[in-house]
């Protein structure tokens, strides 16, 4: 090989676009092949794709929702004191909570204990639908930015008498799903008129399956205690950590530890969080998934190169260097890896748009996720059709002619 | 003596082959060829006729520098072939020697012209340029309204046409065919027989390997080959001329 290296007439360089040419002119002549060979990479690009894309895309979702319901929520509820009974929130616990800096909204529900709600005095009393009644405040659904689906919130003149807003839950479980003038309740001893029903609260699930009552009705007609059972706080977003941190002694100035005091929003983020670790599942199969591919890909390039020993023969007469043979089948291999990539990763933003639209998700697929899944078959193909190509280089043209 | 002239050797008065003393012996103690001896001129007929196993094989891969000799020398085209590496070898393969073989070996997805084309490859000549050179080509075989054809829309005689343009693109130094009628009917095989002839009337060298002897009768030299070695080494009519006169 070394000899006379220097003299003689030096072989020409292929141009790039000669190499492709001739790498591709293998798979055009097997366009079968190909498409089975380049399935299983597809798969693997298509399975990692699609994870990273539907994680990112309710990612996206749940920061739009963080956005829209803010993250600067808290609430203060009772826990147990330290002796281990269960506490209870002093009555002026949210008239305390109302003066701290950086709180921009309170409001405080009261659970009326004992109290169940029916559609009628006909229904059996154990039949009570699972369904809490509360006393609210009247600024509870600023703070908690709920939204009344149909009817309206309590005021100051129906917070006294007979009135209950539904959470939507409850008003699914009660039968009533849209409101008249006669519309009723039975809560306790009494029937209440239903004057609104609220949207699911994402940030106070709670509420759902609620009945609220005004304060005054819950006191004067319920016999409730006017204990809160829960303060939740509208804190400025940048003074978040600030209000968690003096929220329980404002709130029980004398028995702080038995306040328990959580910020809804984080979980939600643990959830996601949970999701995530699944994803990192997913992902390792997409990845099992691409290396059974490569090995598809190698044991193609393999059998390739066995049945095109008369072109391998005859393009080393026509005057192709070793070099330019392993190149050929090297960039061969290339290309057919990265056409699976290609269609796995247009395959995995299909699933990954199907998914976030049943799901009523914005479609967001980072750029990175398929651009990275086409490099990563180049590298594979690459790995895969190394071994063929230098046999292809090797093997010696008189041979391959199939004379000698 | 090795050359170092690298572009312009086909243009000078070096003979397309120079055969001396050559030998090629496997392992195992086959003497494929035994001191075979003789010159190849710019622009002859030659045909090297032998039965199989006479080693006339072996000497086509010889002059076509896809084997090496283990001993004696071989020149290309002026060049020492035993000074030339792999690449050396490749490279005036893709320029100064052209290929026909017995089974055609044309790449069956490919129309004609890219077939063609692709006698060039290796030359390192543009896309373009080997198009316009194959279309040439193409015309001079008499196969210039078959372009865009694949091979297996030709006959067989139009695929031995079409493998004997993509050996000739190049203008190279050397022709080298390979039982060119091998695998052809008669008719067909005798118009590609005129074809070669035709072409080294107008200038090219073309050596012709074959076991038929009546084949080889057209030709205007005949070299012998029987058990590795020349047998005769004959020209018709004592003309020696570059082509057969009918």
């Amino acid at each position: 090989m070394s000899r006379g290296s220097g003299r003689g007439p030096r072989p020409a360089r292929l141009s790039p676009a000669d190499l492709v040419r001739t790498g591709a002119s293998g798979l055009r002549a097997r366009p079968l092949r190909v498409v089975l060979s380049a399935l299983g990479i597809a798969i693997g690009v298509a399975a990692m794709v699609a994870v990273v894309g539907i994680s990112a895309s309710s990612r996206a979702d749940l920061d739009a929702r963080l956005a829209s319901l803010g993250t600067n929520l808290v609430t203060a509820a009772p826990g147990e004191s330290l002796l281990g009974e269960a506490a209870t929130l002093p009555k002026g616990a949210e008239d305390r909570v109302r003066r701290l800096p950086g709180v921009r909204g309170v409001a405080q529900v009261g659970q009326v204990e004992g109290a169940s709600v029916y559609r009628s005095d006909r229904i059996p009393e154990e039949a009570s639908g699972g369904i809490t009644v509360y006393g609210a405040s009247l600024d509870l659904p600023e703070t908690l930015r709920a939204h009344v689906r149909t009817g309206e919130w309590l005021n100051r003149a129906t917070s006294g008498y007979p009135a209950v807003v539904l959470g939507a839950t409850a008003a699914e479980r009660l039968g009533i799903a849209r409101i008249g003038p006669g519309t009723r309740v039975l809560i306790g001893e009494e029937y209440f008129s239903v004057v609104g029903i609220l949207d699911p609260v994402a940030l106070a699930p709670e509420m759902d399956s609620a009945a609220l009552v005004g304060r005054d009705a819950a006191a004067g007609r319920l016999g409730a205690d006017g204990h809160p059972t829960r303060v939740y706080v509208r804190a400025a977003p940048e003074r978040v950590a600030e209000v968690r941190e003096v929220l329980a002694r404002a709130a029980d100035p004398e028995e702080p530890f038995g306040v328990e005091v959580s910020r809804p929003s984080d979980a939600l983020e643990a959830k996601e969080a949970a999701d995530r670790a699944f994803s990192g599942l997913l992902l390792g199969l997409g990845g099992v998934a691409l290396l059974v591919g490569g090995v598809g890909v190698a044991n193609t390039m393999v059998i390739s190169v066995l049945e095109r020993r008369g072109e391998i023969g005859l393009r080393r007469a026509l005057g192709a260097t070793r070099r330019q043979i392993r190149g050929q089948f090297l960039v061969e291999a290339m290309a057919l890896s990265a056409l699976g990539g290609v269609a796995g990763a247009v395959l995995g933003a299909l699933v990954t748009a199907g998914y976030a639209v049943t799901r009523g998700w914005m479609v967001a697929i980072p750029v990175w996720a398929p651009t990275a899944g086409v490099l990563a078959t180049l590298g594979i193909g690459a790995v895969a059709g190394l071994l063929p190509a230098v046999r292809a280089a090797r093997t010696a043209p008189t041979e391959a002619l199939g004379s000698g | 003596m090795t050359r170092t002239n690298t572009a312009g050797a086909d243009d000078d008065g070096a003979p397309a082959a120079e055969l001396f003393d050559v030998e090629r012996h496997y392992p195992g103690g086959v003497r494929a060829l035994d001191g075979v001896s003789f010159r190849i001129g710019r622009g002859e007929l030659v045909g090297i006729v032998g039965p199989s196993g006479s080693g006339k094989s072996t000497l086509l891969n010889l002059l076509g520098m896809l084997d090496t000799p283990t001993g004696g020398s071989v020149r290309i085209t002026g060049f020492d072939t035993a000074g030339l590496d792999d690449d050396g070898a490749s490279a005036l393969r893709a320029r100064s020697v052209g290929f026909v073989f017995q089974q055609f070996h044309l790449a069956h997805n490919v129309a004609a012209l890219d077939n063609v084309a692709d006698g060039l490859l290796y030359t390192g000549a543009p896309l373009r340029r080997r198009r316009a050179r194959a279309r040439g080509a193409l015309e001079r075989v008499g196969l210039g309204d078959r372009l865009h054809h694949r091979p297996h829309e030709l006959s067989g005689g139009q695929r031995q046409r079409v493998a004997i343009a993509r050996a000739v693109v190049g203008d190279p130094g050397l022709v080298l065919a390979d039982e060119p009628t091998g695998a052809l009917d008669t008719a067909s095989g005798t118009a590609v027989m005129e074809l070669l002839q035709e072409l080294n009337a107008a200038g090219a060298t073309v050596v012709v390997i074959t076991h038929d002897r009546e084949l080889a009768g057209g030709l205007p030299r005949r070299i012998r080959v029987r058990d590795g070695q020349v047998e005769s080494d004959e020209r018709a009519g004592g003309d020696g001329g570059g082509h057969v006169q009918g």
